[in-house]
């Protein structure tokens, strides 16, 4: 075929891609936005030209270690539901869309970062896509059979890159909010996916089929070479390190890698999707490596002796049977390969370079002051014209650069330096520590690394000459990779641990870490100190978004926070809301400059925020306690209240027992009086009435004395210590000792009195004088109430379970049952008026009461039969009670 | 001869009161409690009724209460002699129909002119 047929398929296939994404861009149907296959398929842009060729020349010359750069992702991807979904979750609130943009703002938005990162990556990246260009334009030489031409100008190939380079920048800069989903690239991404598979697919089945009989045949005649069984074996301990590292670089890439990053995470729509990804894109890799073990061998036993490029044999072994339709589809597979790793990789990087390098470091001061269409316009400029040179310089590049050198080695370099990005990437969702000083350092250490080790030698030619930095059973290029990657975490780590990362960083490193639980609280756990004006902020939001746009945003943001339009002053959430609006258009490295340019942002020391932290657990702590309080002083009020309801209560039980003494005292006085004024003034009185007068003057007085008396001691009984003198007495000489002076008086009323004593013990511990007191105040009391002639009173002592018991029945009138208690109330008898006027003070019973109850021992009333019937009882198990009690 | 009752359940008062009450030349009847007051009452008319307040089975406010509910005794005065001396007291008797309060310990020779010029 010659070139001008061939440039001209090219041309049909780019239309056919741009046709692809056009639809897709219009329809905008669920099919096209919302679907996890080409999501996933367009996660398969991991498969450049290198699969392509480059592994094939791998697996025709050194064996299978070309599988490790499958064998790693297909390892770590089940990972993605962890690490993606986190990733994806932080990426989306942040509005975050490179990787660049991805690190630097986990370590405080720092512009400076994220432009060295972007620096890595073109570094890494513009060879790399260099490599897909040289194998575009290797491939179109070998099919149209031109020679390669030193001339730019007349190569064809130029015009081939040139085409590839309009397509990537017009659909690559078709939005400005670099974090907005691309819809049509994408979709033509994935269709290309599906092309390159089933064009190699179709390749390998003619290879195994079409050229040999099948796979037994193949590896009948591969096995006759001598090299076979070394190439086909992992080789050992030292074959098996290499492997593992290659693996491990591999696994780094497919998150690393600029366009990895940018379809994975930045073009994710739905977090769901990544299920689907979970399987297809490990199926995938598998089914595309499928045949590049019988290609290989295949073209290893065509071309036996002959000098080819191994790496070309996916052309040459249908060219050699004339097979141009397989040739042309082989070399349409390679191009999809290519043209989708580069559009991706150039997206990718122009977003990167202009959010984190040209907008931040150039033009920030230009456009802060334009207004939105200019913006807008400079911003789109700026990427399309990144896209291009990108694109040239990585043509230029191959050009002049790696024209000699194979696909393979060139690749790995790349993988090797983008995985620099590995600690300070993976640290950044898993460990809070890391800091701005540890990334930068680590970083750079890792970079110069690859440098020394990696880059020198590759372009001086030399062999690596050995140094402490080598390990002998390690490829050169695992050696660097080790090395460098060694060199970059351990001091990453340190310089973390040992400096200490400012408070912006460890915002975003508890936002990065627990972005689950940040997501919860949103713009508002954001940790700002500053003064803003929103009218401020709000201008700087027109520039970017428009009038309109802004307007809405911020209608939206109002009504979320249930904040008026009024409100002058911005508070940190605004900011948050601002920065991450503008974040998607300009980088958030950029949205911050932008954003702190109109506010004053107080610096948030660290104790600072210990001691924001530490004012809201103290607030927690002051909260409880207080809660405690309260309830503490709720009770202390209730006993209060209880307290001061018994004051009262007793204030009142004061005042009527004071009243009751008083109306007590007047009785006697007045009878005193009455005899004393009649004595005076009667002097024709008779002598009988006088002196029956006189008499009750007398016993007038000493029921005063008596009343008195008994007040006194009663008040001694209840509010001063104990009074009782407690020994041991025989309650026999007692009883006796209270009987004895009744007698005449019982004798006198025709009153029966009956002792009867149950006893099996004589002597019981108590206070004899109080305990004659008591039994004297309970049978005058029955005597009192008895029937006064032919009355009944039986006095019974005994000694149950340790006790002295008394009782003693008067009958007569009984007492009301509700009232059985009450008699033993202070001027009980002389406050009910149903009870004739008591013989003494009125205060007998509550005199007995305490002083039995002093006994500890208790007292009550009862009815029976006819009668009313007393008991007392007094403990007398005295080693329960402090001795000491009685004594004193 | 003008008849008074006096009633109080202090014996030694009641003695006073009776010397002096016949010797002003009253026919004086004696009750040791309000229902010997109203069983006196059943037979008796008198002029003036003493009455304490604190004494047992009928207490003086009631007894007061069923002298100003008979008809025929309207005319008959009450005088409460009583040591209760707070208003509260002093106010309920006059509210419930008495025509005098004397608070113990009075004098007697006043107590006397009281109730002359009460039944006058």
């Amino acid at each position: 075929m010659n070139s001008v047929g061939l440039f001209i398929l090219v041309l049909l296939y780019l239309v056919l891609l741009f046709f692809i994404a056009s639809v897709a861009e219009k329809s905008r149907k669920p099919f096209w936005v919302n679907n996890p296959y080409i999501y996933s398929l367009s996660i398969a842009v991991y498969c450049s030209a290198w699969t392509y060729y480059g592994s094939i020349g791998v697996a025709a010359t050194r064996g299978l270690e070309y599988l490790t750069i499958y064998i790693g992702p297909i390892i770590i991807i089940p990972a993605w539901i962890i690490i993606n979904a986190k990733i994806i979750r932080i990426s989306r609130v942040n509005k975050i869309s490179s990787i660049a943009d991805f690190i630097s703002l986990r370590y405080g938005n720092s512009r400076s970062l994220g432009a060295l990162i972007t620096l890595i990556c073109a570094a890494a990246i513009v060879p790399y896509i260099g490599l897909q260009i040289k194998a575009i334009s290797d491939t179109f030489h070998l099919v149209s059979h031109t020679a390669n031409s030193n001339n730019i100008f007349t190569d064809s190939a130029t015009y081939v890159v040139a085409l590839i380079t309009v397509f990537s920048s017009y659909y690559g800069t078709k939005y400005v909010d670099a974090s907005e989903k691309r819809v049509g690239v994408i979709a033509a991404v994935a269709a290309e996916s599906i092309l390159k598979l089933i064009f190699f697919l179709v390749l390998g089945i003619y290879v195994t089929y079409g050229v040999f009989n099948g796979w037994d045949d193949l590896y009948a005649q591969a096995s006759t070479f001598s090299d076979f069984a070394h190439k086909n074996s992992i080789g050992g301990l030292t074959g098996a390190l290499n492997w593992c590292l290659m693996s491990l670089l591999s696994m780094s890439a497919i998150f690393l890698l600029p366009r990895q990053f940018h379809t994975t995470i930045v073009e994710n729509r739905r977090e769901k999707h990544l299920r689907t990804a979970l399987w297809l894109v490990p199926l995938y890799l598998l089914l595309i490596n499928i045949f590049v073990f019988p290609v290989a061998w295949g073209g290893n036993i065509l071309f036996k002796g002959a000098s080819v490029n191994a790496e070309m044999y996916s052309i040459l072994i249908p060219q050699k049977f004339g097979q141009h339709i397989i040739t042309v589809i082989v070399f349409l597979g390679g191009l999809s390969a290519s043209v989708s790793m580069i559009i991706i990789s150039s997206i990718a990087l122009s977003i990167m370079m202009s959010n984190n390098l040209i907008i931040p470091y150039g033009i920030l001061n230009k456009i802060s002051e334009s207004n939105v269409k200019d913006n807008t316009k400079l911003i789109v400029t700026v990427r399309k014209i990144g896209i291009a040179l990108l694109i040239v310089c990585a043509y230029l590049f191959y050009k002049f650069y790696i024209n000699e050198n194979s696909l393979f080695s060139v690749g790995l370099m790349s993988f090797v330096i983008i995985a620099q990005l590995a600690p300070s990437f993976f640290s950044a969702i898993f460990w809070k520590r890391g800091s701005y000083w540890g990334a930068v350092s680590g970083l750079i250490a890792g970079v110069f690394m690859c440098y020394k080790m990696l880059i020198l030698p590759e372009m001086s030619g030399a062999v690596v000459s050995q140094s402490f930095f080598t390990i002998d059973y390690f490829d050169p290029m695992t050696n660097a990779f080790f090395w460098s990657l060694f060199v970059n975490t351990v001091i990453f780590a340190l310089v973390s641990i040992f400096g200490k990362g400012n408070y912006t960083e460890r915002n975003y490193a508890e936002m990065y870490v627990d972005i689950d639980k940040y997501l919860k609280y949103q713009d508002s756990a954001f940790v700002w100190k500053g003064t803003a004006e929103t009218e401020d902020i709000r201008r700087i939001l027109i520039r970017f978004l428009g009038e309109e746009k802004t307007k809405q945003a911020l209608h939206i943001f109002n009504q979320k926070y249930n904040i008026t339009d009024e409100e002058d002053t911005a508070d940190a959430r605004l900011i948050k809301f601002s920065e991450n609006l503008l974040a998607g258009r300009i980088g958030t490295a950029s949205a911050k400059i932008l954003i702190e340019s109109v506010t004053k942002e107080d610096k948030i020391s660290l104790p600072e925020v210990l001691g924001i932290l530490e004012e809201s657990k103290q607030n927690i702590l002051l909260n409880k306690q207080l809660t405690e309080q309260s309830q503490k002083l709720k009770q202390l009020s209730a006993q209060l209240q209880h307290a001061n309801a018994s004051l009262l209560e007793k204030d009142k039980q004061k005042d009527e027992f004071l009243d009751a003494v008083a109306h007590e005292l007047r009785t006697p006085i007045t009878a005193i009086r009455a005899a004393g004024e009649l004595l005076q003034d009667d002097e024709d009185m008779p002598e009988g009435i006088r002196s029956q007068f006189l008499y009750n003057i007398i016993s007038e007085s000493d029921r005063l004395n008596e009343l008195i008396n008994d007040i006194l001691y009663l008040d001694k009984l209840e509010h001063t210590e104990q009074v009782l003198e407690i020994a041991q007495y025989n309650i026999k000489n007692t009883i006796k000792k209270v009987i004895q002076p009744i007698e005449h008086l019982v004798e006198k009323e025709e009153i029966k009195l009956d002792v009867r004593l149950n006893l099996t013990r004589e002597f019981f511990y108590y206070d004899e004088k109080r305990m004659i007191q008591v039994i004297n105040n309970l049978l005058a009391n029955a005597i009192k109430f008895t029937k006064e002639k032919h009355g009944e009173i039986l006095l019974s002592v005994c000694n149950p379970q340790e006790n002295l018991e008394l009782k003693i029945y008067n009958s007569g009138k009984q007492i009301p049952d509700d009232e059985l208690e009450m008699i033993f109330e202070k001027f009980y008898q002389s406050r009910n008026q149903n009870l004739k006027k008591p013989l003494g003070s009125g205060l007998g019973l509550s005199i007995s009461k305490k002083i039995i109850e002093a006994h500890h021992g208790y007292i009550y009333a009862k009815n029976i039969l006819d009668g009313v019937q007393f008991t007392l009882s007094v403990p007398q198990n005295y080693d329960k009670y402090e001795k000491n009690n009685y004594s004193r | 001869m003008k008849k008074i009752i006096i009633a109080d359940d202090e014996h030694k008062i009641l003695m006073s009161l009776e010397y002096s009450f016949r010797k002003s030349g009253y026919e004086v009847f004696i009750a040791r409690d309000g229902s010997e007051v109203m069983d006196l009452l059943k037979t008796e008319i008198p002029a003036a009724v003493l009455l304490d307040i604190m004494m047992p089975n009928l207490d003086g406010y009631e007894t007061l209460q069923q002298i100003r509910a008979e008809e025929q005794l309207k005319d008959c005065k009450i005088v409460i002699v009583s040591a209760k001396n707070n208003p509260a007291d002093i106010q309920k008797a006059y509210d419930l129909g008495a025509d005098a309060y004397v608070t113990k310990p009075y004098s007697i020779k006043k107590l006397l002119q009281q109730v002359d010029e009460l039944i006058t």
